[in-house]
């Protein structure tokens, strides 16, 4: 990387970084969670590319249009939105230094999280009992395979920022902690991204339709 | 892992030079907002056809997509040449081709069958 030691000695190169870029480890671990990311992006890409060559094979079962419910997905996009600020407001705290803020406001990110899972099991278990299993049809086999993708990825990350959040607690904000809530941060904005095109691609077209 | 790059800087706990406003991330987050609100009360009060619809909550996603990375994750932001904001490119470009070539092709497909 651009960062020698020599570089990290010089006081006024330091302070042009924030905290979580100060030593050549963490920045080259955030560069590689960026490519973790593009590649976590391409997982997503072929299930999107299932679930719209998909989503009009019904076999007569639910459509998108019976089986989608305006209020608990509207409830669950603004969660996830609210979420992602909470979680920025995490990475700021971060960077102001304050400790106590930090694990504030992961604590709110991670009661937005818990909650969005509660609206997403609820909703898949709603989906279930009405007989919209993911053997009854094509469709349903691609709608919960991605949107059970992304649910997956935000029940992670929940237990990541827990980690991370306990992480902060006991050592305080080091460059390594630091790189840590700017890495769970990172993963939490692109879940959002992610639900994004699943609410624009999958449930809003899927009730227009 | 962390050990080899110096123990002095690992242990300390770094104050910071100067504060860091939460303006931008105010800004986002209501731009967020503005955004899935154009989306969905265009969805559902069912003011376009389908087609012109979807083009048009594409882009607005895209929108979206360039808010997250530039008020929240600080896709601007190393300690060198930018060499993640190549890889969140390439990324994108095979993500697309992989979902719209999917698309193309399969819709192809029911057409001749």
């Amino acid at each position: 990387m651009a960062v020698s030691e020599t570089h990290l000695k010089q006081g006024a190169a330091m302070s042009e970084l924030p905290l979580e870029y100060q030593t050549p480890n963490d920045s080259v671990k955030i560069l590689g969670f960026w490519i973790f990311l593009a590649t976590d992006m391409l997982l997503f890409g072929c299930l999107f590319a299932t679930y719209l060559v998909l989503r009009t094979h019904t076999d007569g079962g639910p459509t998108a249009h019976q089986l989608f419910d305006v209020p608990g997905f509207t409830s669950e996009t603004f969660i996830l939105l609210t979420s992602s600020f909470t979680g920025g407001l995490a990475t700021l705290s971060m960077r102001n230094g304050n400790k106590r803020a930090v694990i504030s406001w992961m604590i709110v990110t991670i009661l937005l999280g818990l909650s969005f899972i509660g609206f997403e099991a609820h909703e898949f278990a709603t989906d279930v009992l009405a007989g919209a299993t993911m053997q009854r049809s094509a469709f349903l086999s691609a709608f919960f395979t991605l949107v059970g993708t992304h649910g997956t990825h935000v029940s992670i990350g929940i237990v990541w920022m827990l980690l991370t959040m306990i992480n902060v607690a006991r050592r305080g904000l080091t460059p390594a902690t630091s790189r840590k809530v700017f890495i769970v941060n990172l993963y939490w904005h692109f879940l959002d991204v992610v639900w994004v095109f699943i609410f624009t691609i999958v449930y809003l077209s899927g009730v227009v339709m | 892992m962390s050990a080899q790059t110096g123990t002095s800087v690992q242990q300390q706990t770094v104050t910071p030079r100067h504060k860091h406003k939460s303006g931008k991330y105010i800004v986002g987050y209501l731009l967020s907002l503005v955004l899935t609100g154009i989306s969905f009360s265009l969805a559902l009060t069912h003011s376009m056809s389908f087609q012109p619809l979807i083009v048009v909550l594409v882009i607005l996603a895209a929108f979206q997509i360039v808010v997250q990375l530039f008020f929240f994750m600080h896709v601007t932001e190393s300690d060198g040449p930018a060499y993640h904001a190549m890889g969140l490119v390439l990324g994108l470009f095979f993500t697309f081709a992989i979902a719209f070539m999917s698309v193309w092709i399969m819709g192809f497909n029911s057409i001749v069958s």
